[in-house]
């Protein structure tokens, strides 16, 4: 895999980096004993855990009713939330995928947080639903069995591609992350200590490091990189198709999938760098990643950013163009209607706010960037909630066009998420390498004694 | 105390080019030797002869299995009771295509993972004793399984190419 070409570029990306053993000594230092805030951080994570717990419970007991679900609005936060977490995860999947199958010399440092992120943000993902059909003790509905009648779910309906597009997604993700810690958490176990060692020892499986490890390792790697590529853009197409294939206005139209699979990455890398620069910060990674990374990742969420915006346009200019008076009153009321704000939250943070990102001098500056990913995460929820919420308020039929206002239930269950997925992110930045090792070693400049390169040498 | 065949000798390189050369050499004077390195590196799977990795085959199966799961269950299930919705044929095509695409990376990645597992032997339940933690760190390890003069004919190849330590022993204890 280690071409002597990607070494060449790799050793540009990583100029600080000499010697490889340095990798495990300043990855490795980062799963010591924690400081006074992560302890904090991680306290309000459980306790947002708590609260979210409480809520569900909460509903469970009263009924789905204390959400502000009701006619004409049967879809709303918890349908905008599903969306945005599954939308987070994507740029996961592209980074540790996608960009390994195009050689992009820059993913090496950031790929095992993302991945992580990816996997943490479909296990969030995964409980609204649950959340939302209100009796969760029915959610094995949901898996395809026949019931006493020997009838099967209808295999035509989206919502039923959706549980096979998500849960297929859960579990390629999880394993391919799982996967790649292994040689690292054997790295992780060579240098700890006490019970840490024992822990390590368990879910290394006993990793070496041998050649026929390695060998058969690299080679599936590519093979599941192949396969989870096309699932990246597989799932929120499924997703969109859960609104594109009903017939609301706002919601039937063939942009959908491409539209979603591009707010997916667009969002999923404005969060990788929300996560990743205080993480930057904190274990003083500043060799790992350098400006030159988040300069790749700011021009790719510019680019995501541009087509999300072309999209918003595009349906504006189609309902117009279409004539139907349903359309152009749904896009009329999106912009002009009860829900402006959101609508213009939506296009502020998500089309103007990216604007910045074609300054150089921007793209370069951290702090800049960190400010204008939080933006863009605000515009992409909002961007959901337009789509989930505004569309379903007002319909065809003047009597049945209605508002929604979210309610306490719902708005904590929603912080309480973001608490949820926190909460793994911070285990994981301290008992699994979050950096990863073998990966980085791979573009580093091998230790040579009598040659010059390697290439050519064999 | 070491048995027949499973002791040997370990070098451990800090350089990549000496690694390389010692187990040419090695290969050239009939032993078979093994290594231990800190990432997949190229050269010494070149050195090492591997060809491609039979653990493709493992996709493939695993794939083509998920896929026709994928497009046959949905048909099976609407066959079985037969329902008209939405006007559209009993067995409709076009959104079995989604369930055939997922089953098939479904099955693709576990059978690839499992591949994984059963090639490389993993779970490794005794992982050898004669073994480096630098090798998960920064440097290459080549170990050779020999007795007697074919054992001071390996040691005298890999302390050729000038290793930070050379051990003897028993591989697994």
């Amino acid at each position: 895999m280690a071409t002597g070409q990607v070494t060449e570029r790799g050793a540009l990306t990583h100029p600080d980096l000499t010697r490889l053993d340095d990798v495990n000594r300043d990855v490795l230092k980062m799963l010591g004993r924690p400081g006074k805030g992560w302890w904090i951080l991680f306290g309000i994570a459980a306790g947002g855990i708590g609260l979210f717990v409480s809520l569900w419970v909460y509903q469970m007991v009263r009924g789905i009713g204390v959400a502000g679900l009701t006619s004409p609005v049967g879809w709303g936060v918890y349908i905008t939330t599903f969306v945005f977490w599954v939308g987070i995860a994507h740029s996961g999947t592209l980074i540790s995928a996608v960009l390994f199958l195009f050689r992009a010399p820059w993913r090496q440092s950031i790929y095992r947080a993302a991945e992580a992120m990816t996997v943490f943000a479909v296990m969030t993902a995964g409980l609204f639903p649950l959340i939302h059909v209100g009796r969760v003790w029915h959610a094995y509905w949901l898996i395809p069995y026949p019931n006493s009648r020997f009838l099967w779910p209808n295999f035509k309906s989206p919502l039923v591609m959706d549980v096979f597009a998500i849960t297929t997604y859960f579990t390629v993700s999880a394993t391919f992350f799982f996967l790649g810690c292994i040689p690292d958490i054997a790295a992780a176990r060579d240098r700890a200590t006490g019970l840490r060692k024992q822990f390590y020892k368990v879910i290394s499986l006993g990793w070496q490091g041998t050649d026929a490890q390695w060998h058969h390792f690299g080679n599936a790697y590519v093979f599941l990189a192949a396969l989870a590529t096309p699932l990246v853009l597989s799932v929120h197409s499924v997703v969109s198709w859960d609104f594109a294939m009903g017939i609301v206005p706002g919601w039937h139209t063939t942009i959908f999938a491409p539209y979603f699979v591009a707010g997916a990455i667009f969002s999923g890398l404005a969060m990788v760098i929300t996560l990743i620069v205080p993480m930057r910060k904190i274990f003083g990674l500043e060799a790992y990643l350098t400006t030159k990374h988040f300069d790749a990742m700011a021009k790719l969420m510019l680019l995501t950013s541009l087509i999300v915006f072309y999209a918003y346009l595009s349906e504006f200019f189609l309902a117009w163009y279409s004539g139907e008076e349903v359309e152009r009153t749904a896009f009329w009321n999106r912009v002009f209607g009860n829900y402006w704000w959101a609508t213009w939250i939506m296009l502020t943070c998500n089309g103007l706010v990216p604007i910045m990102l074609w300054f150089k001098r921007v793209r370069h500056s951290i702090p800049a960037l960190f400010v204008i990913t939080i933006f863009v995460n605000i515009g992409m929820w909002f961007e959901r909630y337009v789509i989930v919420v505004v569309s379903l308020s007002h319909e065809y039929e003047p009597f049945a066009w209605g508002m929604y206002r979210p309610s306490f239930v719902e708005m904590g269950i929603l912080i309480g998420s973001f608490c949820w997925f926190s909460f793994w992110f911070l285990l994981f930045t301290r008992l699994l390498p979050p950096i990863a090792i073998q990966e980085l070693k791979e573009v580093m400049p091998p230790p040579l004694r009598k040659r010059k390169s390697m290439e050519g040498a064999h | 105390m070491s048995t027949a065949g499973e002791s040997g000798v370990l070098a451990s390189y800090e350089y990549l080019d000496s690694t390389v050369d010692a187990i040419e050499q090695l290969r050239k004077a009939g032993f078979k030797p093994q290594t231990y390195a800190p990432y997949p590196d190229h050269h010494l799977e070149h050195a090492l002869g591997y060809g491609r990795s039979p653990v493709r085959v493992w996709t493939l199966c695993g794939g083509l299995t998920g896929a026709a799961t994928g497009m046959a269950f949905p048909m099976w299930t609407s066959l079985t009771w037969p329902l008209v919705v939405g006007g559209k044929p009993i067995v409709s095509i076009p959104p079995y295509v989604v369930f055939t695409f997922e089953m098939m990376v479904l099955f693709g990645a576990l059978s690839t993972i499992i591949g994984i597992f059963v090639l490389s032997r993993l779970p490794v339940l005794k992982p050898a004793v004669l073994y480096d933690p630098e090798f998960t760190a920064g440097r290459y390890g080549v170990y050779v399984e020999a007795e007697g003069a074919r054992l001071d004919e390996a040691r005298k190849i890999l302390k050729a190419q000038e290793p930070i330590e050379v051990r003897e022993g028993a591989k697994h204890g």
